[in-house]
């Protein structure tokens, strides 16, 4: 019997089992899919938001405020790239240059300091890509990029490090409420919990409705999809640039990655209900983001595009985050979370963790290591360092991947870590072989042959994603 | 660690400029390739087809590579396996490293690139849709099947019919896939035309024209994709959607050459083959740094690729052996001579022509005879190529048959062009119908 | 008369051939050498392709050996060859023009192979 049984290992999922292991409770975290951060967490804009934008008295507001604030410090806990380079929010006309100054109100309302409407010259001298019909902007320093995937993969493994336990393929089919506590089932395994917390993101209101006959929300899928530059495109933009937002969101933005290319995207388009697997893009939502990109910013280089993809937020009925205990006793919600979801995600660990602690009157772990084992990234080292460590460790001597210059040392780590990768792109998410320019062309049959050789299967066994997601169909000569 | 000429990549071209660099009179040589074993890509096209120009036969890839991997053994030109290169500088200092080696910095007195190219990506295209497993480039897919000995996929389509995607559907054909189409969005073929009658018209393989992928279906694994017919400016029309089912879609849709290395040397990239400009003698626009194969633009011949690499081996060479016999000679002496040798005979590519190597000349370097690499941007049909210096015709070249997937070879004798020519233009001229 | 357009594969040029046939005499243009007047006679009576292909091999650093046919072979031969070569198994060593099947399917051709390798020595860990 666990105290605590978490649906979903997104990045708040896995910040809220990070969270509770900081008190004595046993956890144990559900996902659906073949790894962690496979929903809405690995295809976003990767934007730690200042906060200025949710409106003050939300919880969308407080979370967003928060996590902006202690995004830093976690991110520097638990090894995960963020780096603080401001966003701009550019103005077109008269009215946008009202609702300029309406979000910068908000977010003083909400304590965010350093906001300042900048003008056009200095809007220019900060990003000279930027539009020429942009008239001026509303620049927050304190916003941030970061890697969402590389968060939760954090989250989970520090979870894991401190004993919470991780079950994988494991899509909860029924929720039975016996009088003090929970059975969960896939159809096969039963996980027997005291506390149930719903972060299934999308599917959120379906989950919940498995204890309750009439939810009081419905999650509706929205999509958004992306391009992603080269970093040949490096620097075309050096922040984060929203066009003004709208009732649709914060409209489609340009941005630099903590790696260095550049993020284009979203559109925001609200699918069916029933669409919560509609991840695929689509030409004209494409041709639509680059039209609305292109309006924001001058002389995109497209032709250095090296992927495209889409994300679908949960769109919750009732408009801001949905977080608490619910009207089913010992079962709590944690769902709609859009944007700011990410940035939220830290500060939503904290309050989640502190209520359900608080309910189990759990007392703090005294053992609780909050730091994540040092990753190495061989490309940042210098050249002594690299010496050093390839004369203690030959596998960081074979580069794998030549695009993002990772060696077969990371990879290793990667796979045998708390929480580690066991597929082709849980690999590229923790430590990015196939993520550059030829998109694992050169690199993706030596991670699946170092796969199968650390694992002990067959190449035919090895996944690109999901359980079903082989990469090879069989031998030659064998048909 | 020092050495005369360093070449980074262990293909082709690194082979043959090594061979002939070595025959030139340096010894002091190291090749440098990232795989397990010398050879390059072709030790993965298993096809023939190679060699009718440099051995009179037709060889295999495999064949091919290993004559010249046999000289390089019993030569003692050195070489390092599963060994990558990281960084090379204008002063010729390699960093590189393996497993067991180490972190190392090699000295070069030259360098030749000849790392080759890579595969576009479905990502260059964007094609739409989703992104599940069973999407390979066909290089990829060709090393898996021919050198791993895995299939991809038993029903596949493929998209882009550059060589690799046409030789790919005959392989995948006689190991017992079925190959449902092969879509082109051009009018015309990217590959030879030999390939499309053995590797397509002889298995009953459609190949369609002015078509392309427009969405890939499927959440784990690909199981249909949707093939449209696309308009004069390559946009998709619409109500022409057919949807197949398959779990495999290989993309042969272009090669780049793969010049990150020399980007960080700061040698000057050409837009329009996206490799180094290099003059007649393969070098660079850094002194001592050749360059030569598929790095500098991309081939269809193997055969041409060596004979560009000869000339980058010779070249290399003869540059090592001048600076061991002008031990006096100032870094600025030096470097003057090299602009002076970039900056000779400019060769601008005009009307009809996508691009030409080299994209400079210097007169006095010339043989009697020199050769000129081409590609033209359309499918023209009894046309001439010609030739002009400073404006003046000095040569014109018929060809019945010119399409962009086939590169050009123009030979031209130094003799036609006197020694005060500033530049040479080439364009396509359609014969009047 | 009838004529036949046809493009020559004998080399990578790819020739563009037509072939004129009256009274069962053929006459080949477009050819730039004699192998394209041969080609273009063969193909039209009695067409061959070359064969190259992949077998298995034990103890060796791959487990596939590239072969071919060391001649061109009848064009509806190479379904049945297939069908033989899927199915042996060669040991290393093995050197480049080693045949591994001799004369296959009474075609008079041997299948050799392409490419030269060595017992695999195991790295020592």
């Amino acid at each position: 019997m666990y105290d605590v049984v978490v649906i979903g290992a997104g990045v708040i999922g896995t910040a809220v089992a990070r969270e509770l292991m900081k008190f004595d409770i046993k956890v144990m975290v559900l996902e659906r899919e073949n790894d962690v951060a496979c929903g809405t967490t690995k295809a976003n804009s990767a934007i730690v938001h200042a906060g200025y934008d949710a409106p003050y008295g939300t919880l969308k507001g407080k979370f967003n405020a928060w996590g902006n604030r202690i995004f830093g410090e976690v991110c520097e806990t638990l090894n995960v790239p963020f780096k603080r380079i401001g966003s701009l929010v550019c103005a077109f006309s008269e009215e946008d240059l009202a609702t300029l100054e309406a979000l910068k109100h908000n977010g003083e309302l909400l304590g965010i300091s350093n906001l300042e409407i900048v003008d056009q010259l200095s809007l220019r001298a900060m990003e000279p890509n930027v539009s020429d019909d942009a008239v001026a902007a509303l620049y927050a320093p304190t916003a941030g990029i970061t890697e969402p995937w590389e968060l939760a993969i954090a989250y989970m493994e520090n979870a894991m490090d401190n004993g919470a336990e991780l079950k994988l393929n494991f899509e909860v089919k029924t929720i039975e409420k016996k009088c003090d506590h929970y059975i969960i089932s896939d159809g096969n395994t039963l996980v027997e919990a005291k506390y149930v917390v719903n972060a299934a993101g999308v599917y959120a209101d379906q989950i919940y409705h498995m204890v309750c006959d009439v939810p009081e929300f419905t999650i509706t899928p929205r999509r958004g999809q992306y391009f992603l530059l080269d970093k040949s495109a490096k620097d075309h933009v050096r922040r984060i640039i929203f066009p003004c937002p709208s009732n649709k969101g914060k409209g489609t933005l340009v941005l630099p990655t903590v790696n260095g290319n550049i993020l284009i995207g979203p559109d925001s388009e609200d699918l069916e209900i029933s669409q919560k697997e509609a991840t695929e893009t689509t030409l004209e939502r494409l041709n639509l983001v680059k039209q609305l990109a292109n309006h924001l910013i001058k002389d995109i280089p497209f032709s250095e595009n090296i992927t495209t993809f889409s994300g679908l937020r949960a769109e919750p009925s009732t408009d801001d985050f949905i977080i608490g205990f619910s009207q089913v006793d010992g079962f709590y919600n944690i769902a709609g979370m859009k944007s700011p979801g990410l940035s939220s995600a830290p500060a939503i660990g904290i309050y989640v963790a502190d209520e359900i602690s608080g309910v189990l009157n759990a007392a703090r772990r005294t053992r609780f290591e909050p730091k994540r084992s040092i990753r190495i990234q061989f490309e940042h080292l210098n050249d002594l360092q690299k010496k050093a460590l390839i004369e203690r460790n030959p596998a960081y001597g074979r580069v794998i991947c030549r695009c993002e210059m990772i060696t077969e040392g990371e990879i290793l780590d990667a796979i045998h870590r708390n929480c580690g990768g066991t597929t082709l792109n849980g690999i590229k998410r923790r430590v990015r072989p196939g993520a550059g320019r030829c998109q694992g062309g050169f690199c993706g049959p030596r991670v699946v042959e170092i796969l199968a050789r650390e694992l002990g299967c067959a190449m035919e066994s090895v996944c690109q994603e999901g359980q079903s997601s082989y990469i090879l169909v069989g031998k030659t000569k064998s048909l | 660690m020092n050495y005369d000429i360093v070449i980074i990549g262990g293909g082709p071209a690194g082979l043959a400029s090594a061979i002939e660099a070595h025959k030139k009179g340096v010894e002091n040589i190291l090749i440098i390739e990232r795989d397990r074993e010398l050879g390059g890509i072709l030790q993965q096209c298993i096809h023939n087809g190679f060699g009718l120009h440099i051995f009179r036969e037709e060889l295999t890839g495999p064949e091919y590579a290993e004559r010249f991997i046999e000289v390089v053994e019993t030569t003692g030109i050195e070489y390092k396996l599963n060994t990558m290169v990281l960084e090379i500088d204008t002063d010729k200092r390699i960093k590189a490293m393996n497993e067991t080696d180490g972190f190392m910095i090699i000295h070069a007195k030259a360098i030749i690139l000849a790392m080759g190219c890579r595969e576009r990506t479905r990502g260059a295209l964007a094609i739409p849709g989703t992104r599940p497993a069973g999407i390979f480039s066909a290089g990829t897919a060709q090393r898996y099947l021919n050198i791993e000995g895995y299939m991809v996929g038993k029903r596949v389509v493929i998209l882009g019919s550059g060589d690799i995607g046409l030789i790919m559907a005959r392989r995948l054909t006689l190991e017992g896939a079925q190959v449902l189409a092969v879509a082109e969005v051009m009018p015309y073929s990217g590959g030879l035309t030999r390939n499309i009658v053995q590797c397509l018209n002889d298995f009953d393989i459609p190949l369609l024209l002015s078509h392309t992928v427009t969405a890939i279906k499927g959440r784990d694994r690909v199981s249909s994709v949707v093939i449209s017919k696309v308009d004069a400016h390559m946009k998709p029309v619409v109500g022409t959607e057919v949807e197949y089912s398959c779990d495999a879609l290989l993309l042969s849709v272009g090669l780049i050459p793969e010049n990150e290395l020399s980007r960080q040397a700061r040698i000057e990239i050409d837009p329009r083959t996206r490799g180094p400009i290099v003059n007649d003698a393969m070098e660079t626009t850094i002194q001592g740094i050749f360059a030569c194969g598929n790095v500098v633009h991309v081939h269809d011949l193997v055969d041409f690729v060596t004979a560009e690499s000869i000339r980058a081996g010779t070249s290399a060479a003869k540059c090592v052996i001048e600076s061991h016999k002008n031990i006096s000679a100032t870094h600025e002496k030096v470097i003057e001579s090299h602009k002076k040798k970039m900056n000779s005979i400019h060769i601008c590519s005009k009307a009809g022509i996508a691009y030409v190597v080299p994209q400079s000349i210097c007169h006095e370097n010339l043989e009697d005879q020199f050769s000129l690499f081409l590609r033209v941007k359309a499918v023209y049909h009894n046309a001439q190529i010609v030739v002009k210096a400073d404006g003046v015709t000095i040569k014109a070249f018929k060809k019945n048959h010119l399409t962009p997937g086939e590169m050009e070879n123009l030979i031209l004798e130094k003799s036609l062009l006197n020694e005060t020519i500033k530049s040479l233009t080439v364009e396509v001229i359609q014969a009047e119908v | 008369m009838e004529e036949r357009a046809l493009i020559c594969i004998v080399c990578p040029l790819g020739c563009h051939l037509t072939v004129t046939i009256e009274d069962s005499k053929m006459k080949v243009f477009g050819n730039k050498c004699s192998r394209g007047e041969a080609y273009a006679k063969k193909e039209l009576t009695a067409p061959t392709r070359m064969l190259t292909t992949t077998i298995k091999i034990k103890n060796a650093m791959l487990d596939r050996l590239p072969v071919k046919t060391e001649m061109p072979i009848p064009k509806e031969k190479i379904f049945p060859c297939m069908s033989i070569l899927n199915k042996v198994i060669v040991e290393a060593p093995v050197k480049r023009g080693d045949v591994v099947v001799e004369n296959i399917l009474d075609t008079g051709v041997n299948i050799v192979a392409t490419r030269t390798l060595r017992i695999k020595i195991d790295r020592q860990v």
